[in-house]
């Protein structure tokens, strides 16, 4: 059945929205993307009454209809454009009940709009700790629109609204501000030329120049033509609109609140703040939390991703032994399964990074982080809301990408995603191990420290560094004028509520599967394909070989199954195209095996160890880490008998992973999130050249 | 308890936590727009809770949020500081 009704869910940030809409449709929700911007929209089913549906959309959270942001400019062109697919029928407004004034001054624009109107009074709970009394019958008439008082965390108050809704609503007789009395725009005529539905929607279309979206060019030339024959100064009147509207909320305010200060509450609140955004301290705690972060993604994952990993070569195993031997089954054992392998293995991480982070957000505490990183981040073209995609890039890049969205400055946005691929992600963790193990020695350092671990830590500031150093040269050198403002709220602190922040944890995980997941399967079945596959007459020409091999030493086929995969490899695509490249790699140190890694690294990072463990001839499923150490190291140049994994070579080796975009996913999500080619090139290509670079000179500095 | 105000007006960038005052003007349109819709208003009296290094941000307790403004932002902001 098709929802008969389309419900907006609109009120300022923190007001308990998301909460209140997680309440009232269950997991029943999907995010997208509004076509051609990159604000997520969350849509979802609600069930008013039985055989009673409808359709409900949480816009992101605003202050005024006066749009600043990408995010706010979401429920400003919802509700101004009578002819948008999600123009609503009803509105549901959340308020934070703690925080009335502020939030009524939206609310009375939504009722200038003539939409039906329910006041969902949320935190009533907190209201009254807080000895906020709130006379809710002078409130319904004052604003003439019903309200219902709800705790969205505890799911109270949900089916008093749901009741509101089936009964149906109508519009307010009420008018805040009479929008063809102040202004001189001829309102009426711009209502019928663009099919408006009442005059303050007129006048909100006249009043937004700062952040025009529209499509329709017509709609444009006309409001623009507007402006300029009236020297129509926007700004001036959307002042004068909400200290208007102030002072009409203020007078209904007198009598409706009951306010008692000096609360408890507050007390504690300003204890928080002391501690945790204090100048010195403050810093402290924030890099402790991030050390615990650390600490409990790289344990806790651990064994979750084991189990992934355990549960794919059974799946690669079964596939092997049932299905007819053919391309059918290698494509499916060797090319899809570890494709899929390679992206669910990482979810764990996701899952509990974003987990964190959604716990930092609900709490309020994000907002801190925020004030106390933001001057330290600037100087490096990035912000304080620049810190979260950073971490998250410790994870994986393509949901820290993803995560830029919320920052308002074009610039700092750009750069953050631009950067935050350099970020040393957990697909390179099995890369630095093994090849840190082959040239440092085991071995404590001060009693406390393993020198192996150590340069791990080294890898992992390089990364950072790089990152924060490549954001400063961006600043210096993208020319994006823009004036950065730094204006954050800083929400009261509460406790997380712990079901947002489950539904956060799953909705990233599945975006991470079916964003990166998409991109990491099609790339492992490509490389599949270039490792399996030849010229005609080359593999026949290997078993040949081999046959002769076997025949005339008298050794089994069997023993020589590694000799002969690492041999096909090298015959294959994918080893002709690791050859070819052998020029531009040689001088970084790296032979044509290393290159066929980097070539069958670009499904992930990760593929580097596996593709090794082919190619030095280890033929089971499971390669043993050490055995791949020492085929490794015993490799020695044809022509001059050097060790190919010298010292040099292997630091070379590291700094090319660090810095180079060895990632499908990252390019296919820069692009997505940026909308530009041009962007998604310059990272690519300038991270390429940092990496050539960089491992040239250490290449030729360590040896 | 009557509560009085400097007749000097000054930017608020030059506070320090702990000071009060009243908000008089905000010059920039567009921090003042959006402080405006933030709760904070012309006529408003509010107290410094919080300063980050080199008072960038700051923190101002206002109409009973917290809002953090940058020192660029603060400096757009005239106040008169109240006579404790």
């Amino acid at each position: 059945m098709k929802p008969s009704i389309k419900i907006a869910l609109i009120g300022n940030p923190n007001t308990g929205k998301s909460s209140l809409f997680n309440a009232l449709t269950g997991l029943n929700q999907k995010i997208a993307n509004f076509p051609g911007i990159t604000v997520e929209k969350t849509v979802g089913e609600i069930s008013i009454a039985k055989d009673f549906k409808g359709e409900i959309i949480d816009m992101p959270g605003t202050y005024s209809l006066f749009p600043k942001s990408k995010d706010e400019a979401i429920p400003y062109e919802v509700l101004t454009n009578p002819h948008h697919a999600h123009y609503p029928n009803m509105v549901i407004f959340v308020a934070d009940a703690c925080n009335l004034r502020r939030n009524l001054v939206l609310l009375t624009q939504l009722i200038d709009l003539k939409f039906p109107v329910i006041l969902a009074l949320n935190m009533i709970d907190q209201a009254k700790a807080q000895g906020i009394e709130i006379d809710i019958p002078y409130l319904e008439n004052a604003l003439g629109i019903p309200v219902v008082t709800t705790n969205a965390r505890k799911k109270i108050g949900i089916d008093a609204l749901k009741k509101k809704i089936e009964e149906g609503i109508g519009v307010s007789a009420e008018s805040f501000l009479d929008a063809t009395k102040p202004v001189i725009v001829p309102l009426e005529v711009l209502k019928s030329q663009l099919h408006l539905c009442n005059s303050y929607q007129a006048l909100l279309n006249v009043y937004q120049d700062t952040l025009n979206n529209n499509k329709l060019v017509d709609k444009k030339k006309i409001l623009a033509e507007l402006r300029e024959h009236y020297n129509f100064d926007s700004g001036t009147w959307q002042r004068e609109d909400l200290l208007f509207r102030y002072k009409k909320v203020n007078a209904i305010l007198q009598n409706t609140l009951n306010v008692q200060v000096g609360s408890a509450f507050k007390r504690t609140q300003e204890r928080l703040d002391k501690v945790l955004g204090h100048p010195f301290w403050g810093y402290i705690i924030f890099f402790g939390i991030l050390f615990v972060i650390f600490q409990a993604i790289f344990s806790w994952a651990e064994y979750p991703m084991h189990k992934i990993e355990d549960l794919i070569s059974w799946l690669q195993g079964i596939t092997r032994t049932n299905l007819p031997k053919g391309v059918l089954n290698e494509l499916l054992a060797e090319g899809v399964l570890p494709g899929l392998g390679g992206v669910l293995v990482f979810v764990p991480q996701i899952a509990f990074l974003f987990g964190f982070i959604a716990v930092m957000e609900d709490t309020g505490y994000l907002a801190r982080v925020a004030f106390l990183m933001d001057k330290m981040m600037r100087r490096f073209g990035l912000n304080g809301k620049s810190v979260i995609p950073l971490i998250s890039g410790t994870a994986c890049a393509v949901p820290a990408i993803m995560s830029a969205r919320s920052i308002e400055h074009k610039k700092s946005r750009l750069i953050t995603i631009l950067v935050t691929p350099l970020m040393s992600c957990s697909a390179r963790l099995p890369v630095y191990i093994l090849l840190i193990g082959l040239v440092i020695p085991n071995q404590e350092v001060l009693g406390v420290m393993n020198l192996r671990g150590l340069t791990l830590m080294g890898m992992y500031l390089l990364g950072f560094l790089a990152a924060i150093g490549a954001g400063f040269i961006y600043k210096l050198v993208l020319n994006i004028k823009e004036k950065q403002y730094f204006i954050l709220e800083m929400p009261v602190y509460r406790m997380p509520n712990w079901r947002n922040v489950g539904t956060t944890m799953f909705q990233k995980s599945r975006t991470f599967v079916t964003e990166a997941g998409k991109v990491i399967v099609a790339i492992s079945v490509i490389l599949w394909f270039l490792a399996s596959f030849s010229m005609p007459g080359r593999f026949a020409a290997v078993d040949k070989k081999y046959q002769k091999i076997s025949v005339e030493g008298n050794i089994s086929l069997d023993s020589l199954k590694g000799k002969i995969k690492a041999e096909k490899l090298e015959k294959s695509f994918a080893g002709i195209i690791g050859k070819s490249i052998e020029p531009a790699i040689a001088p970084l140190g790296f032979d044509w095996k290393i290159g066929i890694a980097i070539i069958t690294s670009f499904a992930a990072r990760e593929v580097f160890v596996g593709t090794m463990a082919t190619i030095y001839g280890l033929g089971s499923d499971k390669p043993d880490f050490n055995q791949l150490k020492n085929q490794m190291l015993k490799d020695r140049n044809p022509e001059t008998g050097a060790k190919i994994y010298s010292f040099a070579t292997v630091f070379s080796l590291m700094v090319f992973y660090a810095f180079a975009l060895q990632c499908m996913s990252t390019v296919a999500v820069t692009y997505k999130e940026t909308a530009s080619w041009k962007w998604t090139l310059l990272q690519f290509a300038s991270m390429a050249v940092l990496a050539w670079v960089a491992s040239f000179l250490v290449n030729h500095g360590l040896s | 308890m009557e509560v009085a105000f400097e007749n000097q007006i000054i930017t608020l960038d030059t506070l320090k936590k702990g000071d009060a005052g009243v908000i008089e003007e905000i010059t920039d349109p567009w921090a003042s727009l959006k402080l405006i819709e933030m709760g904070c208003l012309p006529g408003g009296r509010f107290i410094i809770k919080m300063q980050a290094p080199f008072r960038d941000p700051i923190a101002i307790e206002i109409a009973g949020n917290l809002i953090s403004i940058g020192r660029q932002e603060a400096k757009t902001i005239r106040v008169r500081k109240q006579i404790s």
